[in-house]
C-alpha cells in the first residue's frame, strides 16, 4: 500500500467514481494500450460493480475511469435514454461522480456510453464513445479455443469468418448478419463491434470521436482511436450494407414520431393505428427524435409569430 | 532434368523427454522404436529423401513406423525433434523448421496440399463442400466470392463430385465422396507439393481404384510432386517411382519401386513383400 499518496475518499469510503484510484489507474493504462494497438483485445483486471456483470459492467469501468468533475455524461440504452439499463448506470454515476452533468442531448455530452446504438448525430473530436460489449471476440462463433483465437488474431487468420460469409450467401443469397458484424480496424484486427446493427458500422470508420468498447465480464478492452480506417467484412465483389427499411413497394419508411427517414428505425407492434401489418416504426436513437420534433416544433412556431407581427 | 521441391535431412521426432541412450537403443535391430531407459518414443530418425517436380514418392512400412509422422512434420502439423527440411519454391527457397508460425501457416495454405486418411482431419464438417474449398481460398487471399464459387465447382467436378452437391454438407457423403473432395479442397490452390496419407485406406476396392485414377491423372495434368504414405503395397506399386520403406522409425531400404517389389534387399522389405496377398 503506498502511505505517501492518500486516496480520495466520500463519506461512505468510496473514491470519486466508486472505484479506487489503483483500479482506476489500471483501466486508463488499457485503455492507452487499446488505443496503440487499434483492434486488439486488451486484457484487464475487471473489478466488481455492484452490479450483474452483463449488465454493463465494462463500459461502467471505462466510464468511471475516464469520467472527471468537468465532465457531461449521456447514457443510451438501444438508442434510448430512459430505457431501463440506461437509468440506472446514469443514476449511479451522478452519485458516485458529484459534479458530473448528465444530458440527453448527443451534442452537449463528452462522454457517452451506449449499449448497443452509435448516436444517429456525428460525433466530434472532443467526444468519446463508450460501448458495452458481451461478446468481445468476433472469432468465437468459429473457434472455441481461446488460446487459439489469440493466435489467429495475431497471425491475422481470419479465413473462416470468411467461410461464414461464404456460407451465408450460398443459403440465403445475402450476409445475414444483422448486428455484431466483424469489422477490420487498421487493416489487421477484426473486433466485434459490440451488437450494434449494422446501420451503425460504417459510423466506426474514420471516426472523430475515440471509440472505446469495454467487455466486463469477458475482461477485455479494445478501441477504435479516433480517424482510423474500420472496415466491415466482405468480399470484392459481394460488399456491406446497411439495414434500408424499405417497405413492400420500395419506399423507405420514415418514423411514425418525427418522420425522418434517414435514421435507425425500431419495429413496434401496434394494432390500433399501425400500418396494416400492424407495425409501426420510430427512431431507435430516442434524442434525435426529439430533437427532429423539437425543429418542426419552432419552424411551426415561427411563421406564426412572423403572421403576428 | 526436373527441378528440386523438396530436400529432407536426417528428420527425426521423438515423442517424450528423451535421453542420449534413446537413439542407440531403437531401431530395427533393437526391434523397438521405445527407448529401454527414458520411455520415450523415437517415431522417426535419420529421414532423408529428395523430391522432385512431379514425382511421386511412396513410404511403406507397418503401423507405427513413422511414415505419417515424417508427413505430419513436413506439413507442419507436428515439430520436429531435429533435421531441416527445404522446400524449393518457384522463385524462393524455405527452410521449413526456421520460418516462424506465420510464414510456416501461410506455406501450407497456399504451397502444400494434404489430404488426411480420416477426412475428418482434412475436412470441415460445420460447412458445405464448397465452403471448405472456399475456405482453402480465402486463405491464401482469394476475396472475390463469384471466383471462389467458379473454382471451387471446377475443382469439384474435376475431382468427379456431383456439382449439384456443392452446396451439402459432406457429412451426408459417402467416404469415397468425402476422400475426393478432400483432395479438391488439398488442389484449391494449385499447390506444387501434396501430401497424401493412406488416402484410400478404409474405402472399397472400386472406389480405391477411382481414387487412384484420379491421383495420376492429376500428377499428370498438373504436375504436383506427391508424398504417398501408404502400407499397401498395391498403392505404391501403382502411383509411386521411387519408395522408402521404414521400421521402427528408420528408413531401411530406398529405391526405385520397381526394385524394392521385385527384388527387395533388406530382410523386412522381403517379408513385407512375401506377406502381400
Amino acid at each position: 500500500m503506498n502511505t505517501t499518496y492518500e486516496l480520495p475518499l466520500d463519506e461512505a469510503g468510496y473514491a470519486f467514481g466508486f472505484m479506487d484510484e489503483y483500479a482506476k489507474k489500471e483501466v486508463r493504462r488499457t485503455i492507452l494500450k487499446a488505443i496503440c494497438i487499434p483492434g486488439y483485445q486488451t486484457p484487464y483486471a475487471s473489478r466488481e460493480m455492484p452490479m450483474g456483470r452483463g449488465f454493463g459492467t465494462g463500459g461502467l469501468q471505462l466510464t468511471l475511469s475516464l469520467i472527471g468533475s468537468d465532465d457531461t455524461l449521456k447514457v443510451i440504452d438501444q438508442g434510448a435514454d430512459d430505457s431501463v439499463n440506461a437509468v440506472n448506470l446514469r443514476q449511479f454515476v451522478q452519485m458516485t461522480c458529484p459534479g458530473v452533468d448528465v444530458t440527453e442531448k448527443t451534442e452537449e455530452a463528452t462522454l457517452i456510453q451506449s449499449r448497443h446504438r452509435i448516436p444517429e448525430k456525428p460525433l466530434t473530436e472532443a467526444q468519446i464513445l463508450v460501448l458495452q460489449v458481451p461478446y468481445p471476440d468476433a472469432l468465437v462463433v468459429v473457434e472455441a479455443s481461446e488460446a487459439r483465437r489469440k493466435t489467429m488474431h495475431g497471425e491475422a487468420d481470419y479465413s473462416r469468418l470468411l467461410v461464414k460469409l461464404y456460407e451465408d450467401l450460398v443459403k440465403f443469397d445475402e450476409i445475414t448478419i444483422s448486428h455484431r458484424y466483424p469489422t477490420r480496424v487498421h487493416g489487421h484486427y477484426i473486433i466485434d463491434p459490440s451488437p450494434i446493427p449494422r446501420w451503425d458500422v460504417p459510423k466506426l470508420h474514420q471516426s472523430k470521436a475515440l471509440i472505446l468498447l469495454g467487455a466486463g465480464r469477458e475482461k477485455k478492452i479494445y478501441a477504435v482511436p479516433p480517424y482510423t480506417i474500420a472496415e466491415p467484412l466482405a468480399f470484392e465483389d459481394v460488399v456491406f450494407r446497411v439495414e434500408d427499411f424499405r417497405d413492400a413497394s420500395g419506399n423507405r419508411r420514415t418514423c411514425s414520431r418525427c418522420g425522418a427517414s434517414n435514421s435507425f428505425l425500431d419495429e413496434f407492434s401496434d394494432e390500433a393505428d399501425g400500418e396494416a401489418d400492424g407495425k409501426i416504426y420510430q427512431c431507435s436513437d430516442s434524442a434525435y427524435c426529439d430533437e427532429q420534433l423539437a425543429r418542426q416544433a419552432s419552424a411551426y412556431q415561427k411563421p406564426k409569430t412572423e403572421e403576428a407581427a | 532434368m526436373s527441378r528440386k521441391i523438396l530436400e529432407v535431412n536426417s528428420l527425426t521426432k521423438i515423442h517424450g523427454t528423451g535421453c542420449p541412450l534413446c537413439l542407440a537403443s531403437t531401431g530395427p535391430e533393437a526391434d523397438t522404436n521405445i527407448c529401454p531407459y527414458c520411455g520415450s518414443v523415437v517415431a522417426a530418425h535419420g529421414v532423408s529423401f529428395d523430391l522432385y517436380q512431379g514425382e511421386i514418392l511412396g513410404i511403406i512400412g507397418e503401423s507405427g513406423s513413422g511414415k505419417s509422422t515424417v508427413v505430419k512434420t513436413l506439413y507442419f502439423d507436428d515439430a520436429p525433434s531435429a533435421g531441416e527440411a527445404v522446400f524449393f519454391d518457384e522463385d524462393a527457397q524455405y527452410d521449413l523448421y526456421s520460418l516462424n508460425a506465420a510464414q510456416q501457416r501461410s506455406l501450407r495454405n497456399k504451397r502444400f496440399g494434404m489430404v488426411y486418411q480420416n477426412p475428418h482431419l482434412g475436412l470441415n464438417f460445420n460447412v458445405s463442400a464448397g465452403g471448405n474449398i472456399a475456405e482453402r481460398l480465402l486463405m491464401s487471399d482469394v476475396a472475390n466470392y463469384g471466383a471462389i464459387r467458379e473454382r471451387a465447382r471446377n475443382l469439384l467436378v474435376r475431382t468427379e463430385v456431383l456439382e449439384n452437391r456443392m452446396d451439402e454438407n459432406p457429412k451426408k457423403f459417402s467416404g469415397g465422396m468425402q476422400q475426393r473432395v478432400q483432395i479438391a479442397k488439398a488442389l484449391a490452390t494449385r499447390p506444387p507439393l501434396l501430401y497424401l496419407d493412406e488416402v484410400t485406406t478404409g474405402l472399397d476396392l472400386s472406389v480405391q481404384a477411382a481414387i487412384l485414377d484420379l491421383i495420376l491423372e492429376i500428377q499428370h495434368e498438373l504436375g504436383t510432386a506427391m508424398i504417398v504414405v501408404t502400407h499397401d503395397l498395391g498403392v505404391v506399386r501403382l502411383l509411386a517411382g521411387r519408395t522408402l520403406v521404414m521400421k521402427y522409425g528408420r528408413v531401411i531400404e530406398t529405391g526405385l519401386t520397381d526394385q524394392i517389389l521385385e527384388d527387395p534387399q533388406h530382410a523386412y522389405t522381403q517379408r513385407l513383400v512375401a506377406s502381400a496377398l
